[in-house]
């Protein structure tokens, strides 16, 4: 579509405007696999009845913060005719796929919205090289699939 | 609960965000990473319009001590101490970037996306979900040594 940047744009701003907003309000840095990896381990935690790890004030904005992250696109996408993800993976890539993401980005400690936004956002080095690195393996990943496709395509 | 409810609008305005600006979409995504093939800028004017108004609220940080909700503010000077470029970092990356090129779903999109009733947004979670928990640093935690902030 051509104006898929102008709603490029205008979401941009919006993600922005979230992570302004949970930065000056709440005090803390709008990283989703952060926020979600955190409270995985909580509630690993409590399941294994382990001691809780880290000394941590205000763990229930996790919570709420996942909360809202599913529930308001749940409601609105319908409405903007967008509640579709076009997932073309089959099942098994994706659980490599989702294995990868979660490993990855709690070994680097960030991932698009906590190195990319956020990250950026004040020029951290760490933030721009983890950025420049993520994309990197993206392109490559992408190629390579693209090129194994026909491949495949050629010898069938 | 005033503090809930405000971090629920923060989580929600970033799902709207992500929404809106087709990144819970995985052709895009996965357009954006196509170099060589159909390539899609989307995301780059989405994260540009994302670093605008976070690039603000950085400064205005910096002037602050504490949050609106009364919470420590994250100063980069604190937590950048000792954090440099690393193994971890580039490591992780790499198989975050790989992952991120497989499926078309990083953590935020995917989290936005739970809701959609897609069983595929269901079964990469769970992995996610996984791999998150078995990338647990064990003994910097246990030895009780400082663990760094996460974003």
């Amino acid at each position: 579509m051509q104006t898929d940047w102008l709603w490029g744009l205008a979401g941009g701003l919006l993600i922005g405007a979230a992570g302004a907003l949970y930065l000056l309000g709440a005090g803390r840095i709008m990283g989703a696999s952060g926020i979600l990896g955190e409270a995985a381990e909580r509630i690993s935690d409590r399941i294994l009845g382990a001691p809780p790890r880290r000394a941590g004030g205000g763990s229930a904005d996790g919570g709420w913060f996942i909360a809202g992250l599913v529930l308001v696109p749940a409601a609105v996408a319908p409405l903007l005719g967008r509640a579709d993800t076009h997932a073309a993976a089959p099942y098994a890539l994706l659980v490599v796929a989702g294995l990868c993401v979660g490993f990855g980005t709690r070994m680097a400690n960030g991932c698009t919205s906590g190195h990319g936004v956020c990250g950026i956002s004040r020029l951290s080095f760490r933030g721009i090289v983890a950025t420049l690195v993520y994309i990197f393996a993206g392109a490559v990943t992408v190629l390579a699939m693209a090129m194994l496709g026909r491949a495949a395509a050629g010898t069938l | 609960m005033r503090r809930g409810g405000f971090v629920f609008f923060c989580g929600g305005l970033f799902g709207l965000g992500l929404v809106v600006s087709g990144m819970t979409d995985t052709r895009k995504v996965v357009g954006w990473l196509d170099v060589f093939g159909d390539w899609d800028p989307t995301l780059a004017f989405v994260m540009a319009g994302a670093i605008l108004p976070m690039a603000l609220a950085w400064r205005v940080a910096a002037r602050r001590d504490r949050a609106i909700f009364g919470r420590a503010m994250p100063h980069p000077r604190r937590f950048d101490a000792g954090a440099r470029v690393d193994a971890r970092l580039v490591a992780g990356s790499l198989l975050f970037g790989a992952g991120w090129g497989l499926a078309g779903f990083c953590p935020g999109p995917a989290l936005a996306a739970a809701g959609f009733g897609d069983p595929k947004v269901a079964v990469f979670l769970l992995a996610m979900i996984a791999g998150m928990l078995a990338a647990r640093p064990r003994p910097a935690a246990e030895k009780g040594l400082p663990v760094p902030e996460s974003r």
